[in-house]
């Protein structure tokens, strides 16, 4: 069986700026296919058809060029590895090009490039450079051939930081380089009801080609910048569909499903979905479409939805810990140089290792500077069917911590069966909120951690279908500093933690 | 051959074209010579003048973070829509002054306040408002309590509410607090009894 959307590759390839020579091989073809006179026409169709043959050949007998991928917000695209040496290299000119202004300056042995006002100065044959005044040192001699400066590939992990003024993280085995926050998350669950259904779902939209051969599902991500789960083997309580590996090579991800019965790949609308399942059950051509329970109404006319009756075994998270804010939300700005997004997903990320410490599965949804919409945030969290959803916010103003459940009307909701309001789908879950966020409460109490408990019309708190609290928290003084320090943060994710912890089997088994 | 009736046509229609070209590039300096509305502070609509009345307004103190009721005398017209303009003025008039325990950003403005039966309140803010507002949960859902709970305090038979900018929704009014659905008034009710305590 195979399986591969084609419509979508092509729209992916050029949004993505990702050029392979392809296009160049069809317009040569295009080529000799020029008008056509009576008396040429045999010898033009032969000429034509030799050098079809011929352009063909070429292509096939040229080895695979090693190619680095590149993932940043600006753009997405992947530039040649030459083989010097023994060692790989790249041309930093062609990798800094579709990032910003660049400019280079060649003599006999001196190189130097502008990117963005920044001056990068390197001599050929030196294994040290000098970028913005300041010395680097690079894994291996700076390269110069015909004016193209190459700089070691292992290098631009320490090297493009200074160019960009942010990370950069090079996944050297397989080509990949990440450029900023932009990473791809995904979770990949069995379906409750379904044990033949696999569902992945992207925290960004992705468009794969699959594949599949006898007991296997490939789907590579040339483009997208997929990166691995917290285990690269995931395994699932289903005989149709017992694993999935993600493995990473030649500047693409891989997710191999293995499955004992044939399986069809499709997508959900906003490509942030891909469903696995049998073709029986699961045309190719229904694609799927997220459970109405956990996804929000398309118009706000639109506002109920089916209750979520997913049994708390089947889950694979039993916490959702949300960074609040990302991207262009920027959140409050807690000072001259400190974003209230930055604060909420470093503390994401301590909760979450506090929460595991305590044998709590826990999916950060935040985990990059990605920009989620709150209904994006809900839709996730719904999904993954946790037992608590916990949402971090950080302030500048007032001392400790706050804890907040959705601010919601006395359940008064007219009775619409198996439908609720997506306004107000928390409103069942409302006393177990409640009892997660005393149990928070006491944690911080005991470390003497001033705490407060309220409720907020903070979104998405009222869109979540389980036990759910927001966390405000805020410096211990008047000073903001602490708010970024990794001591008062860890003293407050391990207090949540250990209130989550406490009322674990009031909120549902854990998986 | 072009006939010459249109050629003249086309000179004239061309003619006119410039003369609306450089006319307009001159008003668009004008304009932007002129930037007035944005940052136009001044009130919309006279002070209401005549007999007062004593109304709770529910003021938010930062400092504490806490919403306190206090007792004011102001002068209230009869139309019930328009006291409910005047006490959120009353209110803005507070957290606009320099002494502010609660400081909205200079400019800010109710637009509108409309009372549609049985028990809406819309209220429309302007964009000022929104735009200056400090950012946090705290911070914004004390403002929120505070014009809800001052409505529906002094106006008897409000349900709900819906805040508005500049006449049109808004997701959030600084970045947490949902603007997007319909206020409770119980529910905000219940969260101004929340807020009146620090602990």
């Amino acid at each position: 069986m195979r399986s591969i959307r084609r419509d979508r590759i092509s729209r992916s390839s050029t949004r993505n700026n990702y050029g392979n020579g392809l296009g160049k091989g069809t317009a040569s073809g295009g080529a000799v296919r020029g008008p056509e006179t009576s008396g040429l026409q045999p010898m033009r169709h032969v000429a034509a058809g030799m050098l079809l043959l011929f352009a063909v050949m070429l292509v096939s007998a040229a080895p695979s060029e090693k190619r680095l991928s590149v993932y940043s917000t600006a753009a997405n695209y992947s530039v040649p590895i030459a083989q010097r040496q023994g060692r790989d290299y790249v041309g930093l000119l062609e990798l800094l090009d579709p990032l910003g202004k660049v400019s280079v300056k060649a003599d006999a042995s001196r190189w130097r490039i502008h990117y963005n006002n920044i001056l990068g100065d390197f001599t050929a044959g030196k294994t040290h450079a000098r970028v913005q005044g300041l010395d680097t040192e690079l894994s291996g001699k700076f390269l110069l051939e015909n004016g193209r400066g190459l700089v070691p590939l292992i290098s631009l992990g320490s090297l493009l930081p200074r160019f960009l003024g942010g990370p950069a993280t090079l996944h050297e085995e397989s080509g990949r380089l990440f450029i900023g926050s932009v990473a791809t998350h995904f979770t990949a669950t069995v379906s409750p009801d379904d044990p033949s259904r696999l569902v992945l779902q992207f925290t960004a939209p992705v468009n794969p080609s699959v594949a599949s051969e006898p007991g296997k599902v490939h789907m590579t991500f040339s483009h997208e910048p997929v990166t691995a789960p917290a285990s690269s083997t995931l395994t699932f309580d289903s005989k149709a569909i017992p694993s999935a590996v993600y493995s990473e090579q030649n500047g693409a991800a891989e997710i191999t499903v293995t499955t004992t019965i044939p399986l069809l790949a499709s997508f959900s609308p906003d490509g942030r979905t891909i469903t696995l399942a049998p073709p029986k059950t699961q045309p190719a051509t229904n694609a799927t479409s997220t459970p109405a329970a956990t996804s929000p109404p398309a118009t706000p006319a639109a506002q109920s939805a089916p209750v979520n009756t997913a049994p708390a075994v089947a889950r694979r998270y039993f916490a959702v810990v949300d960074a609040s804010h990302g991207g262009n939300d920027r959140g409050e700005a807690l000072s001259a140089t400190l974003a209230e997004k930055d604060v909420t997903v470093a503390f994401a990320r301590r909760l979450r290792q506090e929460l595991e410490n305590r044998g709590i599965s826990t999916l950060v949804l935040r985990d990059s500077d990605a920009n989620l919409s709150l209904d994006d945030r809900a839709y996730f969290a719904n999904t993954a069917h946790a037992a608590i959803y916990v949402a971090l916010h950080a302030a500048s103003n007032g001392h400790g911590v706050r804890l907040y459940t959705a601010l919601l009307p006395d359940s008064s909701e007219e009775d619409r069966g198996p439908f609720r309001s997506w306004a107000t789908a928390q409103q069942s879950s409302m006393p177990l909120s409640r009892a997660a966020m005393a149990s928070v409460a006491d944690e911080l109490r005991k470390l003497q951690v001033p705490v407060r408990t309220l409720s907020a019309p903070l979104r998405p708190l009222n869109n979540i279908v389980t036990a759910a609290i927001a966390l405000e928290v805020a410096p211990p003084a008047s000073d903001v500093s602490p708010l970024a320090s990794p001591d008062y943060q860890q003293r407050i994710a391990s207090a949540v933690a250990s209130g989550i912890a406490d009322i674990r089997g009031q909120l549902g088994a854990a998986p | 051959m072009i006939p010459r009736h249109l050629y003249f046509a086309i000179s004239v229609l061309s003619l006119a074209v410039l003369v609306m070209g450089v006319y307009a590039w001159h008003m668009r300096g004008r304009a932007a010579a002129n930037p007035v509305a944005a940052t136009d502070t001044r009130p919309v609509v006279p002070p209401v003048a005549g007999p007062t009345e004593q109304v709770t307004l529910f003021v938010a103190y930062d400092d504490i973070g806490v919403l306190r009721p206090q007792a004011a005398r102001i002068p209230l017209p009869s139309v019930r829509q328009e006291r409910a303009e005047e006490l959120l003025r009353a209110l803005l008039a507070i957290y606009l002054d320099k002494s502010s325990p609660h400081q909205l950003p200079q400019g800010s403005d109710v637009r509108s306040v409309y009372l549609v039966d049985p028990g809406l309140a819309v209220i429309d803010v302007n964009a000022a408002f929104a735009d200056g507002h400090r950012s946090g949960v705290l911070s914004e859902e004390l403002t929120i309590a505070s014009l809800i709970q001052t409505l529906s305090a002094n106006l008897p038979g409000i349900v709900k509410v819906k805040i508005l900018v500049e006449g049109k929704e808004r997701q959030t009014l600084a970045g947490h607090a949902d603007l997007s659905n319909f206020f409770d008034a119980a529910a905000v009710s219940q969260l101004a009894a929340q807020l009146q305590s620090n602990q």
